[in-house]
């Protein structure tokens, strides 16, 4: 049994369907892409994820094309589409703030986009009541924009962006105004689709856990740059820089200097603690300074004394019950803050660790990775 | 409590009653009666030391004797035609020189939209009748755009516009324009550019996109220029007698004429409450078009 794993990223012999060559875009003197280069490939589920401001829309209106870029040049299946109009483009945008027709009913709305090509009315009628019922907006079909709920809304805008089945569709933040429970059956409405149609999707998101669940690829971006592009686990476990291990998900980070021996490294970081022992495939040289991440559940948390490469020692300061997880923040004498997580495999009352109780951290010296900024 | 409410109410009906209706039940009333030699020119006058008695022959004497007239002389019917297509088809040509202005004002960078309205707004602070008569200096045969056109060396012979229904349109375009512009400028302003950004990722051209969404979200501005420019213009009066010619047939003229010329109260009544009943239907379907557009936001 053997199934081939989908990363076109990997091959060299594989064309990229868009990619984005040295490309700068200013708004006047502001500088909101910064000579920017990816490729993304077909099929793929490339999401866009970073702070508020960092170019994501910029980049996404570049690639349907209302905006051009000051330099460098956008392929789309190897043929250069800046002097291609919006129009004429085989993609699709679903847009932050929706743009939907106020003049036109949800319907209208969705078939929009299939009127203006050569489709006929029954075909038309066809695709437009599989697109509500896809977004579940049979109900509302009539309605115009002003007279559903803001998440109905943002369906609609997601059905209207679908309905054409583009090549390439852009989704700037889809999923953003549903509540937690659509939004799940949503995006794996997307993955579906994205299956089934073999559409490529660049999204962007804000949520994390979101960009976790659907993409293929995530991208974190920042102040117009790209900062790591890689697969949701790659970015999450083997973050490049500390500004991504911060940025996806909860991190521990403890600064201090390396000494390294083969690929283990010994990190000195505060008087009177053991230096903390850590594996990397990367060089430091002795006394540099670098970062030790680590995430809240690779961390152990124990009343006893455990047997371990790193232990800590340390008082509890709080508990974040989380449902299905706890995450403990735990006091070291230095008064650095660390934080633990464990599932609650148990009922409430049967844990033995509450407030201000001493307790020690504990990780094995694989769990973390060493950055060098 | 009961009383407060009372007077909140009573208030925007004193003041329909006192300035809608009571002038127009006056009127009416004028139009029900006969000319006579006297001061006011018509008559029964209410005679209330009369009593009871004098009322009774008061309404005894009031009939529809002017509003018969109007049908037999074929003038007024005629007058009210002309002046139905005069006002129509300004309308309309308001509206196609109106429409681009507006729509490059609502395109223009924001910080210069203030200045373009108050240019749009600055005729008004010179009198109307000022800016007709200017018109007429234009217009006529030793005018400004004569001169000039005979200066170019495009026309060798005066052309005859003043006093002709052409003049009475360029004066009515021009004196209504501001109202075509401001409605249609409010609607276009509100709308939102990435609605034709939308239009054109699903594959509108520019042109297109303009149809189907620039138009329909201007519509409602676009209904409302088109009445408030062709309601004041279906009885105008000043234009067509400064700029129109003796061939120039309005309504408005022909009220004129029948008050201060004639002296006949009764049928330049008559001719009025005529003509608001022939405006009251566009004003109720101006006003649907209001309460739509305020629902489709609400
Ligand atoms: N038309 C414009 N003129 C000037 N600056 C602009 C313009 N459009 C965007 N910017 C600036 O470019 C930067 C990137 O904007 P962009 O809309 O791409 O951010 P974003 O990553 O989508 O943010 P968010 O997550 O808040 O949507 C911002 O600082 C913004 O102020
Ligand atoms: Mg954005």
């Amino acid at each position: 049994m053997s199934q081939t794993i989908f990363a076109p990223w990997d091959d060299p012999n594989e064309k990229p369907l868009i990619q984005f060559k040295g490309v700068t875009k200013r708004f006047g003197d502001f500088t909101a892409i910064d000579n920017l280069n990816i490729d993304i490939f077909e099929r793929e589920f490339f999401a866009l994820l970073g702070p508020s401001g960092c170019g994501k829309t910029t980049l996404m209106r570049m690639l349907a094309g209302f905006e051009n870029p000051t330099s460098g040049s956008i392929l789309l299946a190897g043929q250069d589409i800046v002097p291609v109009p919006p129009n004429k483009r085989a993609v699709n945008m679903m847009f932050q703030s929706y743009a939907l027709f106020p003049h036109l009913s949800v319907w209208d709305n969705i078939a929009f986009g299939l009127r203006r090509g050569n489709a006929s009315k029954d075909e038309i009628a066809d695709r437009v009541e599989e697109m509500l019922r896809l977004t579940r907006l049979s109900k509302f079909a009539k309605r115009k924009p002003h007279q559903i709920s803001g998440g109905q809304r943002q369906r609609v805008a997601l059905a209207r962006s679908l309905a054409k089945a583009p090549k390439l569709l852009l989704l700037d933040e889809p999923l953003g105004a549903l509540d937690a429970k659509l939004r799940q059956d949503t995006q794996f409405e997307l993955m579906d689709i994205q299956e089934k149609t073999g559409t490529t999707f660049v999204i962007v998101t804000h949520d994390q856990e979101e960009a976790m669940t659907v993409a293929s690829r995530v991208a974190v971006m920042d102040e117009g740059r790209l900062i790591q592009v890689a697969t949701p686990s790659v970015i999450y476990e083997a973050p490049e820089t500390v500004y991504v291990a911060d940025f996806i998900g909860d991190v521990n980070i403890i600064e201090g200097t390396a000494s390294q021996s083969g690929d283990k490294v010994e990190i000195t970081w505060a008087e009177g603690e053991m230096p903390i022992r850590g594996t990397t495939a990367k060089t430091f040289a002795p006394g540099q300074t670098c970062h030790f991440a680590i995430r809240p559940e690779k961390v152990t948390i124990t009343t006893e004394r455990p047997d371990s490469a790193n232990m800590l020692q340390g008082r509890v300061i709080d508990i974040a019950y989380l449902g299905n997880l706890s995450t403990y923040h735990v006091k070291l004498p230095n008064g650095t803050m660390m934080k633990a997580q464990t599932a609650n495999t148990r009922r409430l009352a049967n844990r033995g660790i509450t407030w201000e109780d001493d307790v020690w951290l504990s990780f094995t010296d694989t769990a973390g990775v060493l950055l060098e900024r | 409590m009961n009383l407060r409410r009372f007077f909140l109410i009573a208030v925007p009906y004193l003041w329909l009653g006192a300035l809608f209706l009571v002038p127009f039940v006056i009127v009416l009333k004028i139009a029900l009666s006969d000319i006579a030699l006297s001061i006011p020119p018509y008559t029964p006058q209410l005679d209330l030391s009369a009593g009871w008695e004098g009322v009774r022959s008061f309404f005894a004497d009031l009939d529809f004797e002017n509003f018969t007239f109007l049908t037999t002389d074929d003038l007024y019917w005629k007058a009210y035609l002309s002046s139905l297509q005069i006002a129509l088809i300004s309308t309309f040509v308001t509206l196609l020189v109106g429409y681009p202005m507006a729509y490059g004002m609502a395109r223009a960078a924001s910080e210069w939209r203030p200045t373009l309205l108050m240019l749009v707004i600055l005729p008004f602070w010179t009198s109307f009748l000022i800016r007709i008569y200017a018109w007429m200096g234009i217009l006529s045969n030793e005018g400004l755009l004569n001169q000039f056109l005979l200066w170019t060396g495009l026309i060798s012979e005066p052309l005859t516009i003043l006093n002709t229904n052409l003049a009475v349109y360029i004066g009515i375009v021009y004196a209504y324009l501001p109202f075509m512009i401001l409605p249609i400028y409010a609607a276009l302003e509100k709308m939102d550019d990435s609605l034709l950004e939308a239009a054109e990722d699903l594959g509108c051209s520019r042109v297109t996109a303009f149809w189907l969404v620039t138009i329909p979200l201007s519509k409602s501005g676009i209904i409302a220029g088109c009445f408030l420019v062709f309601i004041p213009a279906i009885g105008e009066f000043v234009i067509p007698s400064l700029l129109g010619g003796s061939g120039t047939l309005m309504i408005g003229k022909v009220l004129w004429e029948e008050f201060f010329s004639n002296r006949d109260w009764p049928v330049a009544s008559a001719v009025a409450i005529i003509l608001l009943l022939i405006l009251i239907i566009p004003i109720i379907l101006f006003q649907r078009n209001e309460q739509k557009q305020r629902e489709a936001e609400g």
